[in-house]
């Protein structure tokens, strides 16, 4: 069922979920304090009518989402809506197994309101953690995901690799909800490898955008879309591409910069280096008025074409939930409803609109129930069910 | 007559410096000597000095500003390269190591470089050829011969001295145009885009 929200391009927030010191008062949150705003962020953002909420995944301090599905599950209870991604799930380092189980799992508690974004991870000691190598990011990141589509694509999987123990007879339980796998979007910042991937597949390409000069994001995307076009999903303004975006938001820009300049000065990511101006200025960072953030949001259709889905980081280095429920009233408010109106006024009909569970499940020809009901052993034709019933 | 472009990188802190006066009379005789080997040249100098916010920006941010990205591709994009640097704490001083830090690692292969330092004394001479020769080696640049070193004495001293300089510096200007003239007209950096294997080939296991 569509609502009258669901609408061509979608708008959402992400975040890294970093426990910060926020640089003003000197206090950090706990873990357990961060975990419960994380949660009432996304409520928030159904709240003010944004489309999309997503999450990270880490597995060392600062952060604390070494669970996206557990939080994507416990917000989706809480919410109608909300469509739950994530930002990103490590394609490198989770078997893809249980990407594959817990993704779908999630999609039906879900009501298929669930896509989830791929990502290599660029902590090196994580790998190790996890039993692989960073140098092998990229191919992990190719045979895993090879694996996944398999798992979910089909019911019954033989496979062998170079990174994994073999399948034999395997079917990943429970089935993609309708017969229709969740949207993968392949996020990369640096890697024409991973867009190649992403536009093999005719999956969505994610920008992260927001640490660097738009020259490099256009490069990036330009290349997924000639690649996406190359291997026939469609033209290149056809391909499904999204960004980050990083703002603060006050109503006066003057009390926006002076608000959020303590928390650039002494950000994790780039404190201690560039002037907020500078960063502002070679990034998509915008702090400032509703207006400015609108002007310098739809700036970035110039360099990327018509794009499907726009995600803001509002919740990090160290800013207090109130100022972030705040930020997400204004960007629900004054903000988003006037990108929508713009964007879609500015976007040809033969490009596509963000994919959503909807949408595919039409595009495929309906629901179908994809149960695989469980097979009798060879010898016997008889279940272990039956055995112990 | 083919037109070659030099690019100097000074890593000079005063001003005046002495490391941008042993850039300049490097670049001079090295546009001299092309000349004599029938070509021309065009000169950038990018000064370090300008740059060191920027260069310390880069790292923490893990880009490199417009200025500066404007100051590498000079850099990347020339013929040939004149790098002059003081000498600190027995080495090439930080600053120039910044900029060297924030090049691709590809980005001067095959490029000529002709390198020069400078110091208070002679003794520490070597540094050209325990320092900033191995930077360049593994930067895969090709380094001319002779490297121009001058201290103080070279600046303030006797005839002598001041003599041994200026034939130092007409050598390798001359071993610099002589590699520069050998080779095509500079090979822009290679796009990274233009070999990401097809994925087929990723899919065969070949990144």
């Amino acid at each position: 069922m569509l609502n009258h929200r669901e609408s061509a391009m979608q708008f959402g927030i992400f975040s890294v979920s970093d426990v910060t010191t926020d640089p003003t008062t000197g206090r950090t949150p706990s873990e357990a304090e961060r975990i419960k705003a994380i949660v009432a962020i996304a409520e928030k953002a159904e709240e003010v009518g944004l489309d999309v909420f997503a999450l990270g995944e880490h597995h060392n301090p600062p952060f604390f989402s070494s669970s996206p599905t557990t939080t994507l599950a416990y917000v989706a209870a809480r919410t109608t809506r909300l469509q739950l991604s994530t930002a990103t799930t490590l394609i490198t380092t989770n078997d893809p197994v249980k990407i594959a189980e817990d993704y779908a799992m999630l999609q039906h508690l879900a009501d298929g309101r669930v896509d989830l974004m791929m990502g290599r991870g660029n902590t090196g000691p994580v790998y190790p953690w996890f039993g692989q190598d960073i140098r092998n990011g990229i191919p992990l990141a190719v045979e895993n995901y090879a694996l996944l589509r398999r798992l979910w694509d089909s019911d019954v999987v033989d496979w062998s690799g170079r990174y994994r123990t073999p399948l034999q007879g395997f079917t990943s339980t429970p089935r993609p909800l309708d017969g229709v796998p969740p949207f993968v979007w392949h996020g990369s910042i640096r890697s024409p490898q991973i867009a190649e991937q992403a536009a093999y597949y005719g999956d969505g390409f994610f920008s992260n955008h927001i640490f660097w000069p738009k020259e490099h994001t256009q490069r990036m995307v330009e290349f997924y879309r000639s690649r996406f076009e190359h291997h026939g999903h469609g033209s290149a303004d056809q391909a499904i591409v999204g960004l980050g975006g990083q703002v603060f938001v006050r109503r006066n820009s003057q009390d926006a910069v002076r608000e959020f300049r303590p928390y650039f000065d002494n950000a994790p990511v780039y404190g201690h280096g560039p002037s907020l101006e500078d960063f502002s200025r070679e990034t998509p960072l915008t702090v400032g008025s509703p207006q400015q953030v609108i002007e310098r949001t739809l700036g970035f259709r110039d360099y990327v074409g018509d794009y499907q889905r726009q995600l803001f980081l509002v919740d990090h280095a160290g800013l207090p939930l109130t100022t972030v429920l705040e930020q997400l009233d204004v960007l629900g408010e004054e903000v988003v409803p006037v990108l929508r109106r713009e964007f879609a006024a500015l976007k040809p009909a033969h490009v596509p609109d963000a994919p959503t569970h909807a949408s595919r499940v039409t595009a495929r020809g309906g629901a179908q129930d994809s149960t695989v009901p469980a097979r009798g052993d060879d010898v016997t034709g008889r279940t272990v069910e039956e055995v112990s019933a | 007559m083919t037109t070659r472009t030099l690019a100097v990188v000074s890593a000079g802190l005063g001003v005046p410096s002495s490391t941008r006066l042993l850039a300049d009379r490097l670049t001079t005789a090295t546009v001299a000597a092309l000349r004599e080997r029938g070509e021309d040249a065009t000169v950038e100098v990018v000064e370090l000095r300008e740059h060191a916010r920027d260069l310390a920006d880069a790292f923490v941010t893990g880009f490199p500003n417009a200025a500066l990205r404007a100051a590498i591709e000079t850099v990347t994009g020339a013929d040939g390269v004149i790098a002059v640097t003081p000498v600190f704490t027995a080495s090439y001083s930080g600053l120039f190591k910044s900029f060297a830090d924030v090049l691709d690692r590809d980005a001067l292969t095959g490029t000529p470089v002709l390198l020069a330092a400078t110091a208070g004394t002679a003794r520490h001479s070597l540094v050209l050829e325990h320092a900033m020769r191995p930077l360049f080696a593994y930067l895969r640049a090709v380094t001319v011969p002779t490297a121009v070193f001058a201290a103080a004495e070279d600046w303030a001293g006797g005839e002598g001295t001041s003599q041994e300089l200026a034939g130092r510096i007409t050598r390798a200007a001359g071993e610099l145009a002589d590699v520069v003239t050998g080779r095509p007209a500079s090979a822009r950096p290679a796009d990274p885009f233009a070999d990401v294997p097809s994925f087929e080939d990723l899919l065969r296991g070949n990144p």
